[in-house]
């Protein structure tokens, strides 16, 4: 199930969607420091998560930013210059692999039930909580399939909808040394990629 | 050194690790939520504390003691307002990559996010203002956050870096270790510049028949001034200065091309507009340098040195970027050059000099700016510190000295804020006990922080003040002029005070020179007084700066005389 099929650089807006990845230490208020650059430049987060890395004392932050390209590109380089900023990687032009969560309740009658379950199992999502009058259902993957079947639920009646907002991590190296998305320079984007033991902090 | 390992409070701490930086003076004032701090400083006689009037002036002399010296400089205040009046200090010097240490003392932690008396959460505060900040919680990292505070200040792109603490903490006890390593995995400054970046800017430098150095700011912060004149000097590459990088090759060196830019040079913009290399070292193309970028220096390609690389093509597109220390990059630079002579180049640079002589002053009785500039840069031959305002005597003052030395220029020119040139002399001449300092400044920023006038005198430092006093906002009034239709608002001071008088209240010899014909003797006069010295030169109040480039224009809009 590839979910990075679609375009995730385009918007409707003549703006694109860019998707950062960045390494921070777990220093209190790294969050308030990345987000304070993006604020400055008046960029609207979309979406961001953050959760624990590979490396302890260390989070990984996925952030969607809405912004001209080359902004978005300069904003990266300056996150990198934070200190508790490790890697800063615009991953939107590389081959990534990305995912969003959704908990969505619906209001589900004996009647209905049946019905939107025939739905979740289309759109191989999960029922994660069952009431009397609503269920709960936890659906992952592309933003687009989530937009499309809280669309489909919508006439059974949505009450909630909990988005995490995108995860996403560069594709495996098909072969060593090849592409991995932190040690090259994407051609399409100008953006400073920090070699691992060199980053971009003056 | 002693200490390590002995259970030690919060504030010696502070002190045991200020110690172990090197530092030697501090500028401060206390308050209630560092007190503790203040309680253990007569237990360390070696950490000279000067009592500051406003933690603003604590933050510029700090500041004009980083610049001057190339050491961190370092300001003490309390919480809550102590700490907000630090914030114009510590973005001044960020703006102008300063390295300056701020120790805050901060409610203590039980009453933190309880809007207790004097609080201010000053670490969220100036997160945009910092190279980083810290908030400390425990008296066992004090000394590691010192350690890092003052690596982070003074490495890299140098910047201000806040340390913030509850007073609880430094009144707690903990085992005083002083780490010997930073453990910064995020911060790796550069050091020198990657090979095939260097071999291809030789390259284009070998390419070139017109080429310039930009030279800013970077080559007095890495102490690179005797690389770029080996370097300018080997390929016979003229050298434009940047405000900032005013004093990285002496201004009558004969490769000395002038200062670019709104008010700069016009020969000198001149130069940077038919070059068909710039080559900007420790330069970031500051918008009144390239007006609009879309038309600046077009017939050129780039070579961009910086240490900072989010400087790379954020104002202007470069060909060749080398990212590294500029002292190392000019080093591995230089012998991948060859040789050569720009003859026909610099010619025309002369030529450009002669035909628009930007340090030309018209023919006046009256007393000008320029008069006041050009005399003490005469009277002093560009030797010892100048410190500036902002405004149109700051302007005339990068136009008009003459600096002989080495880093020895200072002024706020990224921030662009008035009143630094009050403390940041200050800070400037307790750095350079034995060299003689002035302070140009304008009327308007002076007023703003002469309240240091009296840390000044209780020090006994002998900084000459030179206020170009034309009772008004000089520079406001020459936008007001130019770009408002004449519609003269709140430029023009009425009620200044009497500047002799106010220095004489202040125990500080005071002169007033009102003609060209006393200017000079005036001048020897301030510097032989072994002390300080506030002179107001009384200039004509009608006179704009030139040569100008309005603000988002370019080279074809300089005008170069008034109309």
């Amino acid at each position: 199930m590839s979910m990075n099929g679609s375009t995730p650089g385009s918007s409707s807006h003549g703006l694109s969607k860019r998707t950062v990845i960045a390494l921070v230490q777990d220093r209190p208020g790294v969050l308030a420091r990345v987000a304070g650059l993006f604020r400055r430049r008046g960029f609207n987060i979309a979406s961001l998560v953050v959760g624990k890395s590979e490396r302890q004392g260390f989070s990984r932050m996925t952030f969607e930013v809405e912004g001209d390209p080359s902004i978005v590109s300069h904003v990266a380089r300056q996150l990198d210059k934070l200190i508790d900023v490790v890697e800063v990687t615009d991953v939107t032009d590389l081959d990534i692999v990305w995912r969003e969560m959704a908990l969505i309740k619906v209001a589900a009658s004996a009647e209905t039930r049946g019905e939107i379950m025939q739905l979740v199992e289309i759109f191989r999502a999960k029922i994660v909580d069952v009431g009397a009058e609503a269920i709960g259902i936890e659906n992952t993957g592309d933003p687009d399939k989530i937009d499309s079947m809280i669309a489909l639920l919508r006439p059974f009646g949505v009450k909630e909808v909990m988005r995490t907002g995108r995860v996403a991590m560069p594709r495996a190296a098909l072969e060593e040394g090849g592409m991995d998305g932190f040690n090259v320079k994407s051609p399409e984007s100008t953006l400073w990629v920090a070699q691992s033991t060199d980053t971009g902090s003056v | 050194m002693g200490n390590e390992g002995s259970e030690l409070s919060g504030a010696q701490i502070v002190c045991e690790s200020l110690i172990r930086e090197g530092v030697d003076v501090v500028f401060g004032l206390p308050g209630g939520a560092i007190l503790p701090l203040y309680g253990v400083l007569s237990q360390y006689p070696e950490i000279r504390h000067i009592l500051v009037r406003h933690e603003q002036g604590g933050a510029h002399a700090a500041d004009g003691y980083a610049r001057s010296t190339g050491k961190v400089g370092v300001a003490f205040a309390t919480s809550g307002p102590g700490a907000t009046n630090l914030i114009t200090g510590l973005a001044t010097a960020m703006m102008d990559s300063a390295p300056v240490v701020a120790i805050t003392g901060q409610v203590g932690r039980a009453a933190i996010g309880r809007d207790a008396f004097q609080e201010t959460d000053i670490t969220g505060a100036t997160l945009p203002v910092t190279k980083h900040n810290y908030l400390v919680m425990r008296a066992a990292d004090i000394a590691w956050t010192m350690r890092e505070a003052f690596h982070i200040a003074r490495t890299g792109r140098p910047g201000p870096v806040l340390v913030d603490i509850p007073k609880d903490v430094f009144q707690e006890m903990a085992e005083f270790n002083w780490p010997e390593e930073v453990d910064l995995p995020g911060y790796h400054p550069p050091g020198d510049g990657a090979i095939e970046d260097v071999k291809a800017a030789a390259k284009l430098i070998e390419e070139a028949e017109r080429p310039v150095i930009l030279a800013g700011h970077g080559v007095l912060i890495s102490k690179a001034w005797d690389e770029l004149r080996e370097f300018a000097e080997k390929a016979e590459i003229p050298v434009i200065t940047t405000l900032l990088g005013i004093s990285s090759l002496p201004s009558k060196h004969r490769l000395n091309a002038g200062m670019p830019g709104m008010h700069g040079h016009a020969y000198a913009s001149l130069a940077l507009d038919e070059a068909d290399l710039i080559i900007a070292a420790g330069a970031r193309f500051d918008d009144r340098i390239t007006g609009d970028t879309k038309r600046f220096a077009l017939r050129s390609k780039k070579i961009h040195i910086d240490v900072d690389p989010a400087e790379i093509d954020k104002n202007v597109k470069a060909n060749v970027a080398v990212i590294g220390d500029l002292k190392a990059v000019l080093n591995q630079l230089t012998p991948e050059i060859s040789q050569n002579t720009h003859t026909e180049w610099v010619r025309r640079i002369e030529h450009l000099k002669a035909e628009h002589p930007s340090m030309k002053i018209r023919e006046t009785d009256e007393m000008l700016g320029q008069h006041v500039v050009k005399t003490i840069s005469d009277v002093t031959g560009g030797r010892g510190q100048m410190v500036t305002g902002v405004g149109l005597h700051q302007m005339w003052a990068a136009q008009f000295w003459q600096s002989a030395e080495p880093n020895n220029w200072h002024t706020s020119g990224g921030l662009g804020t008035m009143g630094f040139e009050v403390p940041a002399a200050m800070g400037v001449q307790v750095g350079n006990p034995d060299s003689v300092v002035w302070s140009v400044a304008g009327d308007g920023g002076f007023q703003m922080t002469m309240s240091e006038l009296a840390t000044i005198k209780e020090n006994n430092l002998p900084v000459k003040f030179a206020i170009l006093n034309n009772n008004m906002l000089g520079m406001i009034t020459q936008w007001q002029d130019l770009f408002y239709d004449r519609g003269f608002y709140a430029n023009a001071y009425t009620g200044n005070p009497d500047f002799v008088k106010l220095a004489e209240a202040f125990g500080i010899k005071g002169l007033r020179c009102t003609s060209q014909d006393d200017l000079e003797a005036t001048v020897r006069e301030a510097m032989e007084h072994d002390g300080p010295v506030v002179v107001d030169f009384v200039i004509s109040a009608e006179e704009n700066v030139y040569p100008m480039i309005p603000a988002g224009e370019s080279i074809e809009q300089l005008i170069e005389e008034p109309a």
